[in-house]
């Protein structure tokens, strides 16, 4: 590996994109149209009335004055048996209140004026009752879909950014003129993926933080933690670009290969809808997609704050499918120069 | 005088095609080497084996008496027939990219002036003339100061006075003393340029020499050619001149003593042509067909 060469190539690759501006101003534009999109289809959340939750122990019996509280129009009441996923789902905006007639207690969302004026509800017809009070952002489904949105233009990027080059440069011969000069197919191929990767880890970073200004993104976790599984997903999938674009010289068959490979990802990775209530079979195959891997694991590090420890699993398939990929491509890379 | 390049026995088989078939000749040190005929006949197949492109089928190629290996890229330089080169790059940061892959390298203010760069070198790859491009191409063979030079089809393409420029350049690198190993269909480029050719024509070698020993050893004579109204039906056949389409060809071993017998005649000279025999004819003597004609 000569670092010389390596550099050369690295940073042609970056000119060559960064001075492309339709594809840098569309790698841009998009997740950015998708995420504002998101959030107006999704703005209102659905909820006709106030929802308001109801510490009950196992086999209590409702009290008058919880008879009376329940009788209240246009709110939901939700009885919890834990009072600690009760307290999560006030502190996340899921709930606007948080009642425990047992303890006469009740909780409020300081940040939340659905909760304000619930309380002024509650406190209008019931007295005695100690506050307490709660805090904490709500996750809208802007905040939870938002990994699932830049994931999805991360594989794009990734995959058609690195196939179609790789194959166009095969096509055009300018792989040829590279195989006429020392640079091996090592450090070119390592160029190629690491251009890639400063690429959208670059882009992904101006869009997050871009957004974040109007959107105030919820985060749990660390941007640390966020930037590594990002940029092990983003490897993961640029060494599937590689592998898909090793031998072929087809525009046309390159990008069927690669709707084939980012399509069922972009459908069942979990990036628009939570896979939880999906069939067995599908999580299964989800399981096998990289893109699964990068949304949830980057998903559990923004809405519960979870470490790298904690999401091992997705790390550890991201590496060991990227390991996979590599040695696959780089074993069947071809330069193509005969004719 | 030793042999630069060696190839021996070469051959190339695509399934059941033959590009390349029990092909050898030697490249002389600081000569410019001309390979012709027209496309398909296996030229360019045969120097991308020789830069070790592509694979043999079977046969050798040696460089100074030794096997061809990976090193060899090191120290020659190629111009390839069709290269793209990377988009919005400028001209300058090509010549650093191509430069980064070598260990020795021309000084590029040096290689600037003897290929002329100098008015376009922050102008995009896209945005160059057929000339500009051509010559950028010529600049990164040239990068690694390499001894051994390979050219295919250079001047494909170029209008006349860009490849006269062109011309140009080779000949001042070949003042360096380089080795040129160049491929073309055109005739005129291969006698101004080279010093030996070999000419090819359906993966076979079917003539090899310097230009005047293949053109000597071919034709005797020179053709003297006159507008057919001048000359009687009568005196055509009774001499054995060609008809052709508006004029006759006189096929000559002396020049003088066929212009005296046609003044002795009575044959107006008006409009009278007389041609040397060149490679194109050489080219349709050898193979029935000509090389412009087969393009």
């Amino acid at each position: 590996m000569n670092l010389k060469r390596f550099f050369a190539v690295f940073k042609a690759r970056n000119i060559e994109f960064f001075r492309d501006r339709s594809a840098l101003g569309w790698n841009l534009l998009f997740p950015v149209l998708l995420l504002v999109g998101f959030s107006f289809i999704f703005s209102g959340d659905g909820r006709p009335a106030y929802k308001v939750g109801l510490f009950v122990e196992q086999g209590q019996i409702d009290s008058p004055a919880q008879t009376l509280l329940t009788q209240l129009r246009f709110i939901n009441f939700i009885e919890y048996n834990d009072l600690a996923l009760a307290k999560e789902k006030i502190s996340r905006h899921s709930l606007d209140l948080l009642v425990d007639y047992n303890a006469k207690r009740y909780w409020v969302n300081e940040e939340s004026p659905k909760s304000y004026l619930v309380e002024k509800i509650f406190l209008g017809q019931q007295a005695g009752f100690t506050r307490l009070q709660s805090s904490g952002k709500s996750i809208r489904y802007v905040d939870w879909v938002l990994p699932g949105i830049l994931g999805m233009n991360i594989m794009f990027s990734c995959l058609f950014g690195v196939g179609y080059v790789i194959v166009r440069y095969r096509k055009n011969s300018v792989l040829k003129r590279l195989k006429a000069t020392p640079l091996s197919s090592f450090e070119f191929i390592s160029a190629q993926l690491l251009s890639r990767l400063f690429i959208v880890m670059f882009m992904s970073a101006v869009v997050y933080g871009g957004c974040n200004v109007f959107f105030d993104f919820f985060m749990l976790g660390s941007y640390f933690d966020l930037f590594i599984i990002g940029a092990l997903g983003a490897f993961c999938l640029i060494s599937l670009g590689l592998l898909v674009a090793s031998r072929s010289k087809s525009d046309e068959l390159i990008g069927g290969l690669l709707n084939l490979t980012s399509w069922p990802m972009m459908m069942l990775s979990g990036v628009w809808f939570s896979l939880e209530g999906a069939p067995d079979g599908l999580k299964i195959l989800a399981d096998f997609m990289p893109l699964t891997h990068l949304v949830s694991g980057a998903r559990a590090v923004i809405t519960q704050g979870a470490t790298l420890s904690d999401i091992s699993f997705h790390v550890n398939v991201l590496l060991l499918m990227s390991c996979t990929f590599l040695f696959l491509g780089a074993y069947l890379f071809s330069w193509n120069t005969e004719r | 005088m030793s042999a630069a390049v060696s190839v021996l026995s070469l051959c190339k088989h695509y399934k059941d095609v033959s590009a390349v078939d029990k092909v050898s000749f030697e490249v002389q040190e600081g000569h410019c080497f001309g390979l012709l005929g027209p496309n398909g006949a296996g030229k360019t197949t045969t120097i991308e084996i020789m830069e070790g492109i592509i694979s043999a089928s079977s046969g050798q190629v040696l460089y100074q008496g030794k096997l061809v290996d990976k090193q060899i890229s090191q120290q020659i330089g190629i111009q390839f027939q069709n290269t793209a080169l990377q988009d919005y790059l400028t001209v300058k940061e090509t010549l650093n990219l191509f430069a980064s892959f070598y260990q020795n390298t021309l000084d590029q203010a040096q290689l600037i002036e003897l290929c002329d760069l100098g008015d376009f070198l922050d102008r995009d790859n896209r945005l160059l003339s057929g000339g500009q491009r051509q010559r950028l191409l010529l600049a990164l063979a040239l990068i690694n100061d390499p001894q051994i030079i390979f050219l295919d089809e250079p001047t494909t393409g170029l209008d006349p006075q860009a490849r006269r420029n062109f011309w140009q350049l080779i000949k001042n690198i070949k003042a360096q003393n380089k080795t040129i190993i160049l491929t073309t269909h055109y005739m005129d480029e291969a006698e101004q340029l080279c010093d030996d050719i070999v000419i090819m024509d359906k993966g076979k070698i079917i003539a090899e020499g310097t230009p005047n020993q293949l053109l000597a050893q071919h034709f005797e004579d020179v053709f003297i050619y006159l507008p057919k109204s001048q000359v009687s039906n009568e005196l055509i056949s009774k001499h054995g001149w060609l008809k052709l389409t508006d004029r006759i060809e006189i096929a000559s071993k002396n020049v003088e003593k066929t212009l005296t017998l046609l003044m002795g005649l009575g044959v107006s000279l008006d409009g009278l042509h007389v041609k040397s025999a060149n490679l194109d004819d050489l080219f349709l003597k050898l193979t029935g067909h000509s090389l412009q004609a087969s393009l």
